[in-house]
């Protein structure tokens, strides 16, 4: 099952997560400005709140409300003591405001030091717009998540579950049981991972897969592997090139193009070497990994910004079909 | 202020006269970037040119380097690297290389034993399921382990120099709040709050009413359930009872951190993320009066690619493909009987040369952009293969143990 997914976009809530320094903000926000250009509506929240989101559609940097960022794209940092005023807010309509105050420190203490409260008010937020999307309360028909990375993510996604066994009565724990629920669902929810066809990358990659599998129910979307080299030449072509590098060849060629040449070669050796380490580490992701799998180029590129994330999108575009 | 001073002084100018001033070496920079293969490597550099006893603590290497080092299933403790290994690799080491793996859950467990008042108290902290996920999920966690291990290893007096990756984190600086952080834990007013209707009652888990029925109390009881509660307050309770040793413990670390027998080296590649989060834990290194001692540039391209002479070349290459194959044909050899391919295959070499010099120029525009800069700044290129065992180590130090970077 190794094709593009193609439906991938018609599901409500994408999260992207990897290891740190593969592109996940990068993928997150091609993903959002893909789904914008076919006419959906996207809330892009960043879970980590670097800033990463906005800068690739060359916007300040963004709060806990959501704000248009480009045309489609809604985008918000996620702040887990504003996420539990509004909780409490809506949920339990707390009258007056300077209880949150202690209270909010309290539980942000004891949620450094309990599992799953941070978690839950990060996944919590998340969920409960997705629900209002689906419900038709939000002005958005898909939530795209700059998740944590791969050390953090499977915490996050089964914080509901985890809060379950501690909590034994109370809102908390009924709360947590939609939340699972939506998580859950296959039509709505999917993790994406997103790698490099590196060593680090792609064993941790496979690491993660297994567990998502094995620790929490939420269904896995696919593997988006960034940064892939060109192949420069078939075999045939290699032979040839491996013949420009030695003399007679090299030196015909230097006499005519100047003494950059040996430059010119020895950059095309060193992209053929890269290219090839990567393909081993490509080709064990293909064998490990039962998810669709999609590419995305490595772009030559001098600055980030607006335009690459548009180009990161065409390359989405084109695996999946679009 | 600080850093140009430090930069301009008469302090070190090479990694090697850094490493042979300082006990501790702390490797630090965001994920993806090569820390772990530095570290290794920093540390197979220091046992040839340094000698003595070397100690790599490493966090969690890729498997075939941990495969290489002799590393896997060995949990805390600390071993030596074959001299075999080395011999094998063509390197002369004229001290001992030694590495160890961070076990998290272990390092806590060690450290609950180690400061608990008795050993029902101890066991009674272990046995507790919030205990678990805390040492197993609390993200901090990890960054205050590696650094309390760092302490304890040191305190050993075992080695000549430690040197150790720091744990991948969200922020590359939060483990150097990790020791304070841990202090105000154990000793925050909040906590005693917390766990206050717990304690006045003499008995733990007695509840006494009029502490409970205040707002506070009853608001935490609405969201979290009183049984949960009365789990954190009993987790809390048993923990507290290690504060003296743990607080005591915690500044012990920070002075560590501190002191000027210990040193930090950023590594960083040359792409706008890391190299941005790179500059930011400089700063932040230096305005906490930290010893910020090295930068390392990680995984850079060859200069020779922004040689004018190869865009000269490249651009011939792409040009006049079809005249160069002609007179290539004239070789006689054999692989450029086909024009053609050919014309196809210098095109290529040129084109990629072309591309590839765009990523080149962006680096060298990031580095000269760097502002603070500590006084050793060491340039590593990047290798086409995986850095998996110690040839690749050794290929890594040859860099790092080379002269000044212009």
């Amino acid at each position: 099952m190794n094709g593009p997914a193609p439906e991938l976009l018609d599901r409500r809530l994408l999260f992207f997560t990897g290891k740190g320094g593969v592109g996940k903000s990068t993928m997150a926000a091609a993903t959002a400005l893909l789904a914008s250009s076919i006419g959906k509506r996207v809330l892009l929240v960043e879970v980590d709140a670097k800033g990463d989101i906005p800068a690739q559609f060359e916007h300040s940097p963004v709060g806990f409300t959501p704000k248009e960022i480009h045309p489609g794209v809604l985008a918000m940092a996620m702040d887990t003591e504003a996420s539990l005023q509004e909780y409490l807010r809506l949920n339990l309509r707390v009258p007056v405001i300077g209880r949150i105050g202690p209270l909010a420190r309290v539980l942000d203490f004891v949620a450094t030091a309990a599992p799953g409260v941070k978690e839950i008010l990060t996944i919590g937020k998340i969920v409960w717009e997705v629900r209002e999307s689906i419900e038709g309360r939000a002005d958005f028909d898909l939530v795209v998540v700059d998740a944590a990375a791969t050390g953090h993510i499977v915490a996050q996604l089964g914080a509901p579950d985890a809060i379950r066994e501690l909590v034994d009565v109370g809102p908390l724990r009924s709360q947590t049981e939609w939340l699972s629920e939506l998580l859950a669902d296959p039509a709505i929810t999917a993790v994406n991972v997103v790698t490099t066809p590196e060593e680090m990358p792609v064993a941790e990659t496979i690491d993660l897969v297994a567990r998502i599998r094995s620790e929490v129910n939420v269904p896995l979307g696919s593997v988006i592997v960034n940064r892939v080299l060109p192949e420069l030449f078939t075999r045939a072509d290699e032979e040839t090139f491996e013949a420009l590098r030695v003399p007679p060849p090299r030196d015909v060629l230097t006499a005519r193009v100047g003494s950059g040449a040996t430059d010119v070669l020895d950059a095309a050796r060193l992209a053929v070497s890269l290219r090839r380490t990567r393909a081993t580490h490509l080709e064990y992701l293909q064998q490990s990994v039962d998810l669709p799998l999609m590419y995305v180029p490595y772009l030559f590129v001098r600055a980030h910004g607006l335009r690459v994330t548009r180009m990161v999108a065409d390359a989405l575009g084109a695996e999946l079909g679009l | 202020m600080n850093a140009r001073r430090r930069s301009t002084d008469d302090g070190p100018v090479t990694l090697e006269q850094l490493l042979a001033a300082k006990e501790i070496v702390v490797f630090c920079g965001s994920g993806g970037v090569g820390k772990t293969s530095v570290a290794a490597a920093a540390a197979l550099g220091a046992t040839v040119h340094l000698g003595g006893k070397v100690l790599v603590l490493t966090i969690d290497p890729a498997r075939r380097l941990a495969t290489a080092l002799g590393l896997e299933g060995l949990g805390n403790r600390a071993h030596r690297v074959a001299p075999e290994i080395l011999k094998a690799a063509g390197i002369e080491a004229r001290g001992e290389l030694w590495a160890a793996m961070l076990d998290t859950k272990q390092s806590w467990d060690d450290l609950v034993l180690r400061h608990a008042p008795d050993e029902e108290t101890a066991y009674r902290i272990l046995e507790n399921r919030l205990y678990t996920n805390i040492t197993a999920r609390f993200v901090q966690s990890h960054d205050y382990i590696a650094m309390e291990r760092l302490y304890e290893i040191h305190a050993t007096g075992e080695y000549d120099l430690i040197i150790i990756d720091t744990p991948p984190t969200r922020n590359a600086i939060d483990f150097l709040d990790a020791p304070a952080r841990m202090g105000d834990f154990f000793g925050s007013r909040l906590l005693r709050w917390l766990t206050l209707p717990y304690r006045v009652g003499g008995k733990r888990g007695t509840r006494i009413i009029n502490v409970a029925s205040r707002p506070f109390y009853q608001m935490a009881d609405r969201i979290l359930g009183s049984k949960f509660l009365q789990d954190i307050a009993e987790f809390f309770l048993n923990f507290q009872s290690m504060y003296d040793g743990f607080v005591t413990r915690a500044q012990a670390v920070e002075r560590l951190l501190h002191d000027k027998r210990t040193t930090f080296a950023v590594v960083t590649t040359l792409e706008a993320a890391p190299l941005h989060e790179a500059e930011r834990f400089c700063a932040t290194l230096v305005d906490r009066n930290f010893h910020l001692g090295a930068l390392i540039l990680n995984k850079t391209l060859p200069d020779s690619l922004r040689d004018p002479d190869g865009a000269t070349a490249a651009g011939a290459c792409i040009d006049d493909a079809g005249a160069l194959a002609d007179e290539l044909l004239e070789t006689g050899d054999p692989a450029l009987a086909d024009r053609d391919r050919t014309a196809r295959v210098l095109r290529t070499v040129g084109e990629s040369y072309r591309n590839f010099s765009v990523v080149a120029m962006r680096e060298a525009e990031l580095r000269a952009e760097l502002a603070r800069v500590p006084g050793v700044v060491v340039r590593i290129p990047t290798f086409s293969g995986d850095i998996s065992d110690v040839d690749g180590l050794d290929e890594i130090s040859r860099y790092l143990f080379s002269g000044p970077t212009p």
